[in-house]
């Protein structure tokens, strides 16, 4: 029983490392004022970007700075029409996605001929499994071996980076002085002009730290986590994370907890596959699978406390006429 | 005015500025000497805010120059005004709400890319302000969750952390209690004391009178006037705020009023910041005669509006009307407040009157447009509203006489046509009309009148909401004055002048006419 507990977190880490970058990303933007629906579409881009990368350069270190770079393109395109051109957030949003997702494919069919894949990545054209130091010699000690050889050890690069971003993101964020202005930009842009500080210089560092973010969750989905592109891969992890960012009220711990909770759900669906509980009898992976969007919406419907975001957010900054 | 060996704080120097049409500045000079306090003093839209604006640098300037300290400075930015010592209070408070008082004063002086040293020294630095200028406040507190007075402290604490030589507030007392206001004026001297110059925006004469050492008179976007606050008194600064125009001259009989349409009982209202605006207003109107209310706008009159059409609910009192005893507990919506027979011309046409992207006919029945007069059986029926549009337009004299033209493109006078007639040929019992011919050329503006006096001579009531005295004076049959939210004076027409109204709009008037006088 417990080693089944410990590898169902373990996977619990595994799933929620995307969604843990991608909310943070989100964390970012949202937190200058700017909406970010498109986190999905900068995850899927930077995906194919490391994926198409690597399987040309035969590096995953080379991929990962291709999707960043996909991903901060995509960031300052939706920065460009939502902070220079004053557009609206939504639907700048949802156009980056709708564009990538039709994008990845047709430059994956013209570039390599496999459907829309990319070729399968094998050795260090991915992101490989770290052994922690000694894991193998403490695997046998009772409950702490098992939790540093299985749990704490084994996973690849990104995933601790991921979990790493966390302190990072609360320090930047409560500690620095791009971090007070980045949430006051997101409450009260007025003030912050006043203050002599630029609206607009603020909110695009913002994005672009929201595409850098994102796009280290797309090289994990395809170049760590799976072995090369496959068509919509993202397949709705950045509306997750979207999810768990209101669900953890745009702070870094409290989001943090609920990526690991979605990815905890997740983890449980595929461990239940074809298990049969006593009385009940088989769970259909369904009814799990669907629980993280179940709990959104009862979230949403404003069950789970009131989330209020930056107040700002997802309105135009335009200096008033006096 | 300056003895020449202190340097003048601020110097203008033919500053213009101009938003599209509208000349917001005009040749602005204006000379401040260090260390001073000057009040700058003009109704609502004479191009105060605007200018301060300027100085601040939110706006540049189309042309002219300003110094600062005896050097020409280019104020591009709020950066450069923060720069040049200068530190500005808006009226409307420019505070991150949830941070606390030490995280807003910060913002923009952080003292380094880490937060915790700028912490510390930002916690001693306002300890300093704090005992220095009596401004105490707790550094640790969240802003929203202080009172409206002390959100203000911190603005001022704001501007005095980064430095400010040179303090402007804009209207600082319009969101404070009077005590409140009073221990502003005492920081105000305080900080005069320590050599701080100060630049007081407001359309208050009291505070001008108890504060300033000099004040500067702005109109319609001109500065018009300088004085030594000594050597003037509120009524020629309130001739010089009104200014002497053009008399209008309206042929019109005397009124024949009818008897009682509208009695309004004690109306109160309270914003949603807690701010009183409408203060105890009782009235009267009888059918067949025009009452014009008189006031600086900002006192309450486009409230009284609200609280009458329908836009805003009652905190307190009742207006009884057609039958109907309305009040806080029995609200009428702007839309029953029509079917009751209450027309109402926005004073604002752009932002209430019209939806200046619609075509004239869509635009002509707005309002209405649930009439049956417009609607076939699914579908609006838009041969009858084309064919009335035409209708109108000819009988108004709307031009070009194209119901298919949006009315962003017609001229201020005929959008405004558009609207009054939309309002009048319902055939309304009352007519609320706000600034009927703000924006408004001159030819208009007697059609205008014209029709306004017609509807009175056909027996209904109307009230007018006018910040143009003229026009006041030239309609009106009966005046009402509001300052502050309550209404001050009442007198019949024949018995205004430009004077009297003048000091009761200030209310500093002491004669048998009005209700309060002044008690500064």
């Amino acid at each position: 029983m417990f080693e089944t507990l410990i590898l169902i977190l373990d996977a619990t880490m595994r799933v929620s490392t995307p969604l843990i970058l991608a909310a943070l990303a989100g964390l970012f933007s949202e937190r200058s004022g700017i909406v970010d629906i498109g986190l999905e579409g900068k995850i899927l881009g930077g995906a194919f970007a490391a994926a198409a990368a690597a399987a040309v350069f035969g590096s995953a270190w080379i991929g990962l700075i291709f999707a960043m770079l996909a991903s901060i393109g995509l960031a300052l395109i939706h920065g460009f029409a939502c902070i220079t051109h004053r557009g609206d957030h939504i639907v700048s949003g949802v156009a980056i996605n709708t564009i990538v997702a039709g994008l990845t494919v047709t430059l994956g069919l013209d570039w390599f001929g496999m459907g829309g894949q990319t070729p399968t990545l094998a050795g260090d054209a991915r992101f490989l499994s770290l052994t922690l130091p000694f894991a193998d010699a403490v695997a046998d000690v009772p409950v702490i071996g098992l939790i540093y050889s299985e749990l704490l050890s084994g996973h690849n690069v990104l995933v601790y980076l991921a979990f790493a971003c966390v302190p990072l993101t609360y320090w930047v964020i409560y500690k620095t002085r791009f971090g007070l202005r980045l949430r006051a930009v997101g409450e009260n842009p007025h003030a912050v002009d006043t203050a002599g500080i630029s609206v607009a210089f603020l909110r695009y560092r913002a994005v672009i730290i929201c595409g850098i973010l994102c796009g280290l969750a797309g090289a994990y989905l395809s170049t760590a986590h799976n072995a090369g592109f496959l068509k919509d891969m993202s397949a709705g992890k950045g509306y997750i994370a979207l999810a768990a960012l209101i669900f953890g009220k745009w702070r870094p711990v409290p989001v943090l907890f609920a990526c690991l909770l979605f990815g905890f759900l997740d983890a449980v669906a595929v461990r239940m596959q074809g298990v049969s509980l006593p009385g009940i009898g088989e769970i259909p992976v369904q009814a799990i699978e669907v629980l993280p969007y179940v709990l959104t919406v009862l979230l949403l419907a404003g069950f789970i406390g009131k989330a209020i975001g930056p107040k700002a957010v997802g309105r135009p900054y335009v200096k008033e006429r006096a | 005015m300056n003895d020449n060996k202190t340097p003048l704080a601020i110097e203008l120097r033919d500053i213009s500025k101009r938003f599209g049409a509208v000349q917001a500045n005009k040749d602005i000079c204006l000379q401040v000497p260090t260390g001073t306090i000057h009040g700058i003093i003009g109704e609502n839209g004479a191009g105060k805010s605007t200018l301060m604006s300027i100085i601040y640098g939110f706006y540049e300037a189309d042309t002219g120059e300003i110094e600062i300290g005896g050097k020409k400075t280019h104020i591009r930015t709020s950066e450069d005004a923060i720069q040049a010592g200068i530190g500005m209070v808006h009226q409307h408070f420019m505070l991150v709400e949830n941070f606390t008082v030490l995280e807003n004063v910060m913002l923009g002086a952080e003292g380094g890319a880490l937060l915790r040293q700028g912490k510390d020294d930002a916690r001693l630095e306002l300890k300093r302000l704090a005992s220095e200028y009596s401004l105490d406040v707790d550094v640790d507190a969240i802003v929203e969750e202080l009172p409206v007075g002390l959100q203000q402290r911190v603005e001022i604490l704001k501007a005095l952390y980064r430095g400010a030589k040179i303090l402007i507030l804009d209207e600082p007392t319009g969101v404070l209690t009077p005590q409140e206001a009073d221990h502003l004026f005492v920081i105000l001297k305080s900080l005069k004391e320590q050599g701080v110059t100060v630049l007081l925006i407001t359309h208050k004469l009291r505070e001008i009178m108890a504060s300033t050492d000099n004040v500067s008179v702005m109109r319609q976007g001109q500065m018009v006037a300088h004085r030594e606050t000594k050597n003037t008194d509120k009524e020629e600064l309130a001739e010089l705020m009104v200014g002497k125009k053009v008399r209008l001259k309206v042929d019109k009989d005397d009124a024949k009023p009818t008897g009682l349409v509208l009695s309004a009982k004690k109306l109160s209202l309270v914003d949603s910041q807690g701010v009183k605006r409408l203060k105890d207003v009782s009235f009267e109107l009888n059918a067949g005669e025009i009452v014009g209310i008189a006031g600086v706008s900002g006192n309450g009159q486009s409230e009284l509006l609200n609280v009458l059409s329908g836009i805003s609910s009652l905190s307190s009192g009742e207006i009884q009307f057609a039958g109907e005893t309305i009040t806080a507990a029995n609200p009428k919506n702007a839309s029953q407040m029509r079917d009751l027979k209450m027309a109402h011309v926005p004073e604002d046409r752009h932002k209430m009157g019209l939806v200046t992207g619609f075509e004239a006919y869509e635009a002509a029945i707005l309002g209405y447009h649930n009439s049956s007069a417009y609607n076939g059986s699914i579908l609006l029926n838009r041969k009858a509203m084309l064919s009335e549009c035409e209708e109108r337009m000819a009988k108004w004299d709307v031009r070009p006489p194209n119901p298919h033209l949006k009315t962003a493109n017609f001229s201020g006078g005929n959008q405004q046509k558009i609207v009054i007639a939309r309002e009048v040929e319902q055939n309304p019992e009352v007519l609320l009309i706000g600034q009927p011919t703000r924006g408004v050329d001159i030819g208009a503006i007697e059609n205008i009148h014209e029709e306004i006096v017609k509807l009175r001579d056909s027996g209904k009531a109307i009230l007018l909401v006018s910040v143009e005295l003229d026009e006041i004076m030239a309609l009106s049959d009966r005046i009402l004055v509001m300052f502050d939210g309550a209404v001050v004076g009442e007198l019949p027409a024949s018995d205004a002048d430009e004077r009297t109204l003048g000091l009761m709009m200030a209310n500093a008037y002491n004669g048998p006419l009005s209700k309060t006088g002044d008690k500064a």
